[in-house]
């Protein structure tokens, strides 16, 4: 596959350095495509990996073991927050059908799946075995839908609460879950370490299956959501156009951002328990510019797919307007990398909250101007309604 | 009075009829803009009723974007890492505000799908004094949902029974009408002489601008003792303002039963969320179900930054511009809608203060086809709960602006406070009490006089 991508790219690079003929909308179209595929393809390799270190990880609990667990998470996240430039259009992963709430629903009622800071601590999936007493990916999804159609306790953020727990300190530093939660038969540690290595894996097995379903519609050459895309050429670049504008905008500058800079709360981020929010909107902000540029660096191989982006297509209608919004997203994406790690300290200093609003702006920006770049090509979209 | 007006507009007729404007001149421009220039949208897709008004300001627009958040994020249960989000319950209907109005539209029954969080049961019973108080053991909301640790209140059983009705013109048509129960229930019986209010969440636009219409001017319509001999009475509802400490008009809620928007967002976080705030500081538990114990999420779990920034959003959306108002079938529809009285409670226009608290919004020329105050509805709606100074059969006469974008927004047309009508057509026909000659009327129109009537309400 990887070389096939590669021979694409090369396909793809020998037409754009050939001609100075204007890039067809079905070649940006089949390149996005690629991209998306490509992405996913990470995505899916990086959950995996995530499985098999849990699945090391509870089979002998150690220090280390976790560790490794929550280092393959943020590996994992580094590939999803790429792929979120493919939302907000309806597309195969949050559409009507979408996994979307499955994988990375936030914010996670925590106390829904395992004990918090409280005394009440029995009132959760975990340690209600009575209640709950088979736990498996399947039940996992079942408990979605309970009393909101949005109400998930599945996907990254569920996997993040059970290898980090919760966020309690005041000042810097994530979650602190002990590894000795997963230890079972000791009294001296929590209850039910079985039950909460079984869901750790479960959710894990979850979300790979629901990341396969996406990429499967992604997939070349098979009867897709792909194959659809790419026969519509003009529906689909309306579709590209304002999914990257609305994560600019609405998403990641409001959602993501604006609301813990506006309230300066703690934790009201998106990676509260393991502090990666700084990632989150970076990677966001990448998997833009990946797609603006045409350009995707895979995680796992040197292959890269490279081919006509939304930029050389914008540029054969309005040069300026093409430049502008390239400098406006490398702008952001160098603005966002500012941003000091920890987030949820950063919304409350001078300095961070500076860079924060200053990022936020960018971001502001870029969103309308792909609303003026929809224009030039005759259709309008709010990039503020997500 | 009515025939002069109607041999009036007959003669207009004749006179237009000739000419190719002929029906344009009965719809101004300013009726096309229904939010005023301040808040009207021309979205038309699934997100019409999702927009900021254009007018606001750019701090004001910053602050929908964090009210928009927390409209539609889950709320968590305590304690939680996300701080600003915990506190649910321990009772409630929904966990969210977008979960029952989804994207800021109407909520429907549901019922055949599953309890719906969109409908929710007020209760309350007279007592001894005769006075009207929350329900003993279950409060004055019925909550079909709880979080980990606590039992919901039970469930509610809904049942239709169609019943048959005729037009004048021979043909039938068909409504459902409802009865409700309460079943499995964890707290111990009901009263028996319960009273029952069944309320749909509906879609919030333009909130902020009803808000802004003049207390004089709401009064200067309401007609308490119909001197007119109309038999169209319209009062007003007087409800406390809990941030004032007096009576003042309600506007919002079925029965006007809540004066500002931000009583009406904090009273729904309480009773529908279980959340706490400075206005509303109490769990929505009551003593006997003994759930004190559960730990909430700060005092009080709404801040007042979240609050206000909620009830901002609430304030400002925008109501869509007008759809093919100037179409023939419509601008006769309007003509009919007149015609037949409707306009006497669903009045169409007012102009708003000119020191309105959303500045923008002040000196609005609006389209919202409500005077607010309750009216008699007839038996066939009644509820037959009292609630503040509206009686059991009264109902607030509720605003028609974007009711025909419901369908695009949420894919159904049910209407009413409890969703029993499935389409306009059903909700006139359930028009009783002092709408019942209007509803006569109609029922009295030919099959397109009907349908043109039903294009103008859609065309709103």
């Amino acid at each position: 596959m990887n070389k096939a991508v590669t021979l694409l790219a090369a396909i793809v690079l020998l037409f754009s350095c050939n001609s100075e003929e204007k890039v067809s909308k079905e070649d940006i179209i089949e390149n996005y495509a690629q991209i998306v595929y490509a992405s996913y393809q990470d995505t899916y390799d990086q959950a995996e990996k995530l499985k098999q270190e849990i699945e090391v990880f509870i089979n002998e609990p150690s220090d280390d073991g976790l560790q490794a667990c929550k280092e393959a998470w943020l590996m994992a996240r580094e590939a999803y927050g790429q792929t979120e430039a493919f939302r907000f259009y309806g597309g195969p992963i949050d559409g009507e059908n979408g996994p979307e709430g499955q994988i990375n629903a936030w914010p996670l009622d925590e106390a829904y799946i395992d004990y918090v800071a409280s005394d009440n601590n029995n009132a959760n999936i975990i340690n209600s075995p009575e209640q709950y007493p088979e736990i498996n990916a399947e039940f996992i999804a079942s408990m979605n839908e309970k009393g909101s159609e949005t109400n998930v306790s599945s996907g990254y953020h569920a996997i993040e609460f059970l290898l980090w727990g919760q966020d309690l300190s005041d000042g810097a530093g994530a979650g602190q879950r002990p590894y000795t939660d997963y230890i079972p038969a000791d009294e001296a540690h929590r209850i039910h370490a079985e039950r909460r290595q079984t869901y750790l894996l479960e959710t894990a097995k979850l979300l790979l299956h629901d990341l396969n379903t996406v990429k499967q519609e992604w997939e070349p050459n098979q009867d897709n959501y792909r194959a659809e895309f790419t026969s519509n050429p003009e529906e689909s670049l309306k579709k590209i156009f304002s999914g990257l504008g609305k994560l600019s905008k609405g998403e990641l500058a409001g959602e993501r951002m604006f609301v813990a800079y506006d309230l300066k709360s703690k934790e009201d981020e998106h990676s509260c328990f393991s502090d990666n929010t700084h990632r989150d909107i970076i990677t966001n902000e990448k998997g833009i510019q990946n797609v603006y540029l045409g350009e995707y660096k895979m995680l796992n191989s040197d292959s890269t797919v490279n081919g006509p982006g939304v930029y050389h297509l914008l540029k054969s209608e309005d040069p300026e307007l093409a430049e502008n919004l390239k400098e406006t997203i490398a702008k952001g994406l160098a603005s966002s990398k500012k941003i000091e790690a920890p987030f949820d300290q950063q919304i409350k200093n001078p300095e961070g909250r500076k860079q924060i609003a200053a990022t936020i702006s960018l971001f502001r920006k870029q969103g309308d101007l792909f609303a003026v770049a929809a224009n030039k090509f005759g259709f309008k979209f709010d990039p503020e309604a997500i | 009075m009515r025939n002069s007006y109607s041999l009036y507009l007959l003669i207009a007729l004749f006179i237009f009829s000739c000419s190719s404007k002929e029906s344009y001149e009965a719809v101004s421009e300013s009726s096309l803009y229904p939010g005023g220039d301040a808040a009207t949208t021309d979205d038309f897709s699934v997100n019409a009723f999702g927009h900021a008004a254009p007018k606001i300001s750019d701090a004001k627009q910053m602050q929908f974007v964090t009210g928009n958040a927390f409209f539609k994020r889950n709320w968590v249960t305590a304690p939680a890492s996300t701080e600003d989000l915990d506190g649910l319950g321990p009772l409630l209907n929904a966990k969210s505000c977008s979960s029952c109005h989804f994207l800021d539209g109407k909520g429907e029954p549901g019922f055949e799908k599953g309890q719906s969080s969109a409908l929710l049961f007020r209760l309350s019973v007279e007592n001894a004094e005769g006075k009207v108080v929350p329900v003993p053991n279950y409060g004055n909301q019925f909550n079909h949902l709880a979080i980990i640790g606590a039992k919901e209140e039970g469930d509610v059983k809904i049942e239709y029974e169609e019943v048959k009705g005729r037009y004048a013109d021979g043909t039938e048509y068909s409504l459902r009408k409802p009865t409700y129960s309460f079943e499995n229930l964890n707290y111990g019986d009901i009263d028996e002489k319960v009273m029952v209010s069944p309320r749909v969440a509906p879609h919030i636009i333009g909130l902020g601008l009803l808000e802004a219409i003049s207390k004089e001017d709401i009064l200067a319509i309401a007609d308490p003792d119909d001197k007119n001999n109309d038999g169209i009475s319209g009062r007003p509802n007087y409800v406390e303002d809990v941030v004032e400490g007096k009576k003042v008009i309600g506007r919002f809620g079925w029965k006007a039963n809540e004066p500002t928007v931000k009583q009406q967002v904090a009273g729904a976080f309480q009773g529908d969320m279980g959340l706490t705030s400075t206005i509303f500081p109490a769990q929505n538990d009551t003593e006997a179900q003994l759930l004190a114990s559960i730990i909430n999420g700060g005092e009080p779990e709404v801040t007042d930054d979240i609050l206000d920034r909620v009830t901002l959003y609430s304030q400002v959306l925008a109501v869509p511009k007008r759809r093919n108002a100037r179409t023939k079938n419509v601008v006769d529809g309007q003509k009919l809608f007149h015609e037949i009285g409707c306009q006497k409670c669903h009045t169409p226009s007012f102009t708003t203060k000119d020191n309105a608290d959303i500045e923008e919004f002040s000196n609005q020329k609006i389209y919202p086809y409500t005077d607010l105050l309750l009216h008699d509805m007839g038996e066939g709606l009644a509820d037959h709960r009292p609630d503040n100074e509206a009686n059991g059969v009264e109902w607030r006469t509720a605003p028609l602006w974007g009711l025909g974008l419901v369908k695009t927004v949420n894919g159904h047309t049910t209407l009413l406070h409890d969703g029993r009508a499935r389409n306009v057509e059903e909700a006139i026909l359930w028009h009783g009490g002092e709408a019942q000659n209007s509803q006569e009327e109609f029922k009295q129109l030919s099959k397109i006089n009907r349908e043109n009537l039903i294009a103008f309400v859609n065309s709103l």
